[in-house]
């Protein structure tokens, strides 16, 4: 199975290495399959968040390279918006843009960077957000919704563009507990559709029921990665059983 | 609730300087309707008000779009423009607006008269167009040159603060949805920076309404100038002044009352 996310040998420092950088990526090689949903875990500063956001290059790599299909993510030239267009993503603080509606914010990228016209713009944003159970709030602006309501309209939001995947970075993590299970069912959902997803979350339920594959960093590095049952059950070095100790 | 207590209830709200500004100017214009004497300064510097709004709307337009320039190049990714408008705002902030009015009126007029005709030579040679000479700027266009140049310089400033406000994630949000750098300063940023600073910006109206009056030192006929010269001839000094401040009160305090319900509506609505 070859992958159609590719991360190879991908390495980031923040600062100067030589007075107190952070490696924040320090050598990650990790492929994701067409369909595949993995999920990336591990203790807070180890990189999870420059690994997604390497992935569709809001961040620039060091030394390594990164493809999604076809596209070279970290070449020179790279086309960024059809970068951004083959992986969207959904952020811990829904950054929904806070002066349009909802349904503004859905249909503005297929508008602006699609050209598509804005009454077909508006019936597929209206189809998305039915999707993620927004179907009554697409004239509402975003301070007016509920955290669950904001991160289901963010997800959608990234929808609209049709990504080949999604890369989630703590979508639950700024949410009160119980909105956390509607944002989850709309991600389980699509899964189970067949999107390929990297998701960092800590959530225990989503990776049972969602993920195939648990990616455990630190400092930088890959430390080990299995099925979510091998992972969680029996990890086989020490500082993953340690982190496991904590978040379980 | 009835209509005793709610007159009470915004009676309430009303602060005292109002009441008392008002207050002075209501027997201000009465004295001057029940006076001969003050109802002919009152016509003769009304003739200046004109010029004074005219002067300041137009600097003031200018100088908004001239610092929306200014201030996208402030925070522009590229050096080079990001440098030039610097050198430009800290240049113009670093001198008294009066001194700005006499350089473009006495140097920078004339400079941009020969500007004009190096880059209109060939017209001028062939007699399509006749040469200009710095006398051809009015004076009231030289002093709204002048404002508009220093406004620019803290309007930009205004509008860089305003861009800086705007939380980080808008921006990558507009990049992770494929957004150019353009597209997203103009439809994500921009927007919602002009709506955290306007009543900033309206402020500056406020100020360059009262810096308009400089101009009368190049002699354009503003309610300062028509003031001052029948100040001058009259010598009723008392009389005069107290119109003209009259006059600026009147603009200078009710809009800043407008940019206060502005901020106030701004307020209720971010916080709905
Ligand atoms: N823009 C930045 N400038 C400087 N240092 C950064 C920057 N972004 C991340 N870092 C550093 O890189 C390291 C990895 O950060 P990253 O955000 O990827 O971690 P994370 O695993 O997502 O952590 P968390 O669980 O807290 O979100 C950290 O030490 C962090 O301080
Ligand atoms: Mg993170």
């Amino acid at each position: 199975m070859s992958g159609f996310i590719r991360v190879v040998d991908a390495v980031k420092t923040f600062g100067d290495p030589e007075r107190g950088g952070v490696r924040a990526l320090d050598g990650v090689s990790l492929e994701v399959a067409r369909g595949e949903v993995v999920l990336v875990i591990g203790p807070s500063g180890s990189g999870k968040s420059t690994l997604l956001r390497a992935v569709n290059r809001l961040e620039r790599l060091d030394s390594g390279g990164i493809w999604i299909g076809d596209d070279e993510v970290t070449a020179k030239r790279a086309d960024l918006r059809r970068i951004r267009e083959d992986a969207g993503m959904v952020f811990q603080s829904f950054n929904l843009f806070s002066h349009m509606s909802v349904i503004d914010n859905v249909t503005l990228a297929p508008r602006l960077v699609r050209g598509t016209p804005a009454r077909e713009a508006l019936e597929a944003g209206r189809a998305i957000l039915e999707r993620v159970g927004l179907g009554d709030k697409l004239d509402a602006y975003p301070r007016q919704l509920s955290g669950g309501q904001q991160q289901r309209a963010a997800i959608a939001r990234a929808l609209a563009m049709n990504p080949k995947a999604l890369l989630f970075d703590e979508p639950t993590s700024a949410l009160d507990p119980e909105m956390i299970k509607e944002v989850l069912d709309v991600m389980t959902a699509l899964a189970d559709d067949g999107m390929t997803m990297m998701v960092v979350s800590h959530e225990m339920g989503f990776a049972r029921a969602a993920a195939d594959r648990v990616v455990f960093m630190d400092r930088g590095r890959i430390v080990e990665q299995g099925t979510p049952d091998e992972l969680f059950a029996s990890p086989r070095e020490e500082r993953t059983k340690e982190f496991l100790g904590h978040i379980l | 609730m009835t209509n005793g207590r709610r007159a009470a209830g915004i009676a309430a709200g009303v602060p005292w300087w109002l009441v008392l500004l008002v207050g002075l100017g209501a027997i201000a214009l009465g004295t001057a309707l029940a006076d001969a004497s003050y109802r002919v300064i009152f016509g003769a510097v009304a003739r200046g008000f004109g010029v004074t709004i005219g002067v300041a709307l137009a600097s003031y337009a200018a100088s908004l779009a001239l610092g929306l320039l200014l201030g996208l190049a402030r925070s522009s990714r590229l050096r080079p423009l990001r440098e030039a408008s610097t050198f430009y705002i800290e240049l113009v902030r670093g001198l008294p607006m009066l001194v700005i009015l006499y350089y473009i009126a006495f140097v920078g007029a004339p400079a941009l008269a020969e500007v004009l005709n190096g880059l209109l030579a060939p017209l001028i040679r062939a007699g399509a167009v006749k040469a200009f000479q710095a006398r051809d700027f009015s004076f009231a266009t030289r002093a709204g040159l002048a404002l508009t140049l220093g406004y620019a310089a803290f309007i930009a400033e205004i509008f860089r603060a305003g861009i800086e406000s705007v939380d980080k994630g808008q921006v990558e949000a507009a990049h992770a949805l494929g957004l150019s750098h353009s597209q997203t300063m103009l439809r994500v940023v921009l927007p919602q920076a002009v709506k955290n600073v306007l009543p900033a910006l309206a402020n500056e109206f406020v100020a360059i309404i009262k810096d308009s009056a400089l101009v009368s030192v190049l002699g354009v006929q503003d309610i300062t100038q028509i003031g001052k010269v029948y100040a001058a001839s009259t010598f009723k000094f008392f009389e005069t002044y107290n119109v003209v401040a009259f006059f600026y009160l009147c603009m200078t305090v009710s809009l800043s009352m407008l940019v206060r319900a502005l901020e106030r509506r701004l307020k209720r609505e971010s916080a709905r």
